[in-house]
């Protein structure tokens, strides 16, 4: 048995006993400092809780902290700007050190953002940090949701904190198309062309929100500024307060742990905030800004001066906004053309359904989707425990599910180019894309569960059977087999730790409910039947040591279980009398 | 009747799995935590003065590359640029990002080494507390609460609480009109000045683009496209000019009148197979531009939808629902294009109050 870990303690007999230590020269000089604020803010008691409170670790956990880093660049980089950037929509004539541009009319805007492109010393280079770091942002946002969906970090207790989520990466998004809208360039303008068709396509108020949010007819004089405004104060202030509060309950719930040997739902295990995560914390930070500066000295983005100044009349082919609005333009560009003309008014469903709708559905989905499945489960305790992703196959494929509506329609975003590089027709691309936004969300949901299951099944055999090791053994009667040899304890208890959910079939009656109660329950008990049905029981205690036991006598033969599949019951198929074989059994014919 | 109960009995005796009982879901026990392994810094003294050298030396390179930094800002001319193959870049701009990418690199890449190489790495355990309250707490809260309410009297005069709930509530009323001012309002009237119409009337000549030189009806060649603009928008400046521009902008395309389908109501739109389209797309507004010049399709960049100018406009491909708008045109007395009317109905994408009858439809004539 493995000795127990350092458990942070704040009993003060322990402090007590301790011997105290002699202060080193930092501390000594700190000393007069501290007194006096901790005389006014009573800065021990504010920190005792947080120097040596333990986090997890695990490397997907840093996808999150990608996300708040590029945030903070983000800030830092956006200063930076701030001061040469000018938010003005009035015409000036170009006279700046690009020659290629000398000459041209253009809005005072993209003006600075030339100016501050060519003649300001780093000037370039800040605008393309802050640009991918926008990228990176959002990406990580994405990607750090993924991991906590897959893992149903967001079960109870952490619902809320997940709300918090999907609506930070909302914002970011805005936010994101908002910076990208200010340099005022041929690309960006024709971003704002499209918003303002998109505005003004939804039904019964959209002119009164295209004049509101214009200040008249597009493109007017007033749209840049107050993007500008929208972008650095009113969104940023949001999601700085959406990121505190997310932090916050991160703090007050503790993060989760994966399961692991001495890892359970009352404990947390990981290394002391001080001066570990100081240091790893602290030291990514860096890394990602890092990282980020040299992708603004190495990799060019959005060369503004080479679209030039925005003009009504003229458009770039293989024009695109920026990775994270692909999935709605995709939208928009695979809608059937579909438009009603109903007396005097049009109703432009290809441009409302798609613009809004989108956006609409993968958010509210998003949103919705812990409570549906804590619906299901009918499960009210809290979980800090990750669960593996196999072992929520329905989960896991209604991800993967969402993860492929999204790529078709990401492709669709690209339409064009896919047609133009790969030689194959724009328009069938497009039909293609039409079905396939549908049809292969099922498939990858069918393929998905089927994975899951299958590496269930994987776990299981090593629960039971042990690891393979590679030696081959001939029996007396002639029967090849591979030796197999016990897994250890911790991974037996890592694989077994998650929780498994009962499979119902609907009642026809319930004397406690009324008709509704039970219809309302037997759709419950239906949707609980499709999420649980096939999930793999993981093996009793009794099926483990009998299992164990026909490990000794290892090689004999007897009637395989394996590939029975499952009887369509949810009662799986580790039932004792079902026949538990031994490892390298081979089925007898 | 509890849910595991029901579940229990409600099945067939095989869906229930006792989710409550821990035997149940926990058929292994934990084995507790792990023993810690040594790393080879905490056994090596030398290993642990490698990794120390390692950590200083990233943390030293640090104020050389600052350094450097300050020398490339201060030393290096703004227009030096590095011409290498495929490569085309700033010099200054590329060292700057590198000394300083490189220097926060390195701060980090160093401060991650120190916690992983020589930190204490003995795993410590906390515990969780639920995230309910106390029951106390609860009660506490609760019971001074509803003291407090009766305290402020607000039970026993109800009509503090209804008159303090309306005079919130009709705060809203300021809040909400203060933004009515946002823009101007598209009444039926501004959306007929604006939005509905275009600086194109009867006479005014068609000009390139770019140029602003008129067009002669006998300058076109059949296949060949001209992006044009009303005369009238030179007049224009700034915003104006923008808002004109984004209406008016059309295309003049010659065809041969013997390969496409003119119908009879706008036989004298044309002059001998040049027909003029507006150029903003129908479907979110997008100037459209990619011309094919053998099927006499026009496809926008932006959504790829796709139009038959061969026959009044009509969308072929595409999310686009409505046919281009079509300019009538005719020639004046030196040969010039110029418009007959401005356009027949809104251009542009579309928007609710839009009256969408009156557009050219497949089947019209």
């Amino acid at each position: 048995m493995a000795r127990p870990a350092a458990t942070v303690s704040d009993a003060p007999a322990v402090q007590a006993d301790t011997p105290k230590q002699e202060l080193g020269p930092v501390f000594k000089l700190a000393a007069g400092p501290s007194e006096y604020l901790d005389q006014r803010l009573g800065i021990a008691k504010l920190s005792r809780p947080f120097i040596r409170k333990v986090f997890p670790d695990h490397w997907s956990f840093l996808l999150g902290e990608v996300a708040l880093y590029s945030f903070v660049v983000l800030l830092l980089t956006g200063v930076f700007l701030t001061i040469w950037y000018t938010p003005s929509m009035a015409e000036v004539e170009y006279d700046g050190s690009y020659q290629l541009l000398r000459g041209l009319s253009m809005s005072q805007s993209y003006e600075s953002a030339l100016h501050l492109s060519f003649d300001i010393r780093g000037g370039l280079l800040v605008r393309q940090i802050h640009h991918w770091a926008a990228m990176l942002f959002l990406a990580a946002m994405l990607a750090h949701s993924l991991r906590v969906f897959f893992t149903g970090a967001f079960r109870k207790p952490r619902e809320l904190n997940w709300l918090l989520g999907v609506a930070l990466i909302l914002t970011g998004l805005i936010e994101g198309f908002a910076g990208y809208s200010l340099p005022d360039d041929l690309l960006s303008g024709t971003g704002l062309r499209f918003v303002d068709g998109l505005v003004r396509s939804i039904p019964l108020i959209g002119t009164w929100a295209e004049f509101f949010v214009f200040g008249g007819e597009f493109p007017g004089d007033l749209i840049v500024a107050r993007l500008y405004m929208v972008h650095i104060l009113l969104l940023p202030a949001i999601i700085l307060g959406l990121i505190a509060a997310h932090l916050a309950l991160v703090v007050y719930l503790k993060h989760t742990q994966f399961p692991g040997p001495g890892r359970n739902e009352t404990n947390v295990v990981g290394y002391p905030i001080f001066p570990v995560y100081m240091a790893k914390a602290g030291g990514f930070f860096f890394i990602v800004f890092g990282v980020l500066v040299l992708m603004g000295a190495l990799m060019q983005i959005n060369p503004v001066w080479t679209y030039g100044p925005y003009n009504p009349a003229e458009v770039s082919a293989g024009s695109q906004p920026d990775w994270y609005m692909g999935f709605v333009e995709g939208a928009i560009r695979i809608m059937p053309n579909w438009e009603s003309h109903i007396g005097g008014t049009t109703w432009s469903w290809n441009v409302a359904i798609p613009g809004l709708g989108t956006m609409g559905l993968f958010f509210g989905l998003m949103a919705l989707y812990p409570f549906i499945e804590a619906w299901v489960t009918k499960d009210k305790a809290e979980h800090h425990i990750l669960e593996r992703p196999r072992n929520n196959p329905t989960r896991t494929a209604f991800g993967v599910a969402a993860m492929t509506a999204y790529g078709m329609l990401w492709i669709g975003g690209g339409n064009d180019l896919v047609a133009t590089q790969f030689h194959v027709s724009l328009n069938a691309v497009t039909y293609f894309l039409r079905v396939a936004v549908f049809v292969m969300p099922v498939i990858a949901f069918m393929a998905t569960k089927r994975i899951c299951i299958g590496l269930q099944r994987s776990d299981e055999e090593r629960l039971l059977h042990g690891a393979e090791t590679g030696i081959i053994e001939r029996d007396p009667s002639g029967a090849y087999s591979e030796r197999h040899t016990p897994i250890s304890q911790g991974e037996a208890w890592t694989l077994t730790q998650h929780r498994q959910y009962a499979a119902l079939m609907p009642a026809e009656s319930d004397p406690d409910l009324t008709e509704g109660q039970l219809q309302r329950e037997n759709l419950r008990r239906r949707a609980s039947r499709f999420y649980f049905i096939d999930t793999l029981r993981k093996p009793t205690r009794a099926e483990l040591e009998a299992a164990q036991h026909h490990g000794d006598g290892h090689g004999e033969i007897e009637g395989g279980h394996d590939g029975n599949g499952h009887d369509g019951n949810g009662n799986g198929h580790h039932s004792i009398e079902a026949g538990a074989t031994t490892s390298g059994s081979i089925p007898s014919q | 009747m509890t849910d595991l109960e029901r579940s229990a009995s409600a099945g067939d005796g095989h869906t229930d799995i006792d989710v409550a009982n821990p035997e149940s879901q926990y058929p292994v026990a934990d084995p507790g935590h792990p023993e810690h392994l040594p790393r080879l810094t905490d056994i090596d003294e030398k290993a642990a003065d490698r990794a120390t050298r390692q950590v200083a030396t990233m943390f030293s390179l640090v104020p050389v590359l600052a350094i450097g930094f300050a020398v490339v800002y201060f030393g290096l001319s703004r227009t030096m640029y590095v011409d290498f193959g495929f490569l085309h870049v700033n010099l200054q701009h590329v060292l700057l990002g590198t000394t300083a990418g490189l220097a926060l690199l390195l701060i980090g890449v160093g401060a991650v080494q120190w916690a992983r190489q020589l930190m204490d790495d003995h795993e410590m355990v906390d515990y969780r507390h639920s995230a309910t309250s106390d029951r106390d707490d609860r009660e506490y809260v609760v019971r001074e609460l509803q003291k407090g309410t009766e305290e402020s009297k607000v039970t026993r005069r109800k009509v503090l609480g209804r008159s303090l709930i309306a005079a919130l509530a009709a705060m809203g009323i300021p809040l909400i009109v203060s933004f009515a001012d946002l823009g101007p309002w598209p009444t039926k009237k501004r959306r007929a000045a604006t939005i509905e119409t275009t600086i194109w009337s009867e006479g005014v000549r068609l000009v390139n683009d770019i140029t602003y030189v008129p067009i002669k009806a006998s300058d076109l060649e059949i296949g060949q496209l001209v992006n044009g603009q009303p005369e009238n928008l030179k007049e224009l400046e700034g915003t104006e000019f923008q808002q004109a521009r984004a209406k008016s902008s059309i295309i003049i395309v010659r065809m041969d009148p013997r390969t496409i389908r003119i119908p009879a109501s706008r036989q004298d739109w044309q002059v001998g197979g040049i027909l003029c389209y507006s150029k903003i797309c129908t479907h979110v507004g997008c100037p459209i531009s990619l011309w094919e010049q053998q099927t006499h399709h026009l496809l926008c960049p932006c959504h790829q939808s796709t139009f038959d100018l061969g026959n009044s406009g009509l969308v072929i491909f595409g999310p686009a629902a409505r046919a281009l708008p079509q300019l009538p045109i005719t020639v004046d007395a030196e040969g010039y294009l110029v418009a007959r009317s401005g356009f027949t109905v809104p251009v542009g994408p579309s928007y609710f109050e839009r009256d969408s009858r009156n557009d050219f439809q497949e089947g019209d004539n």
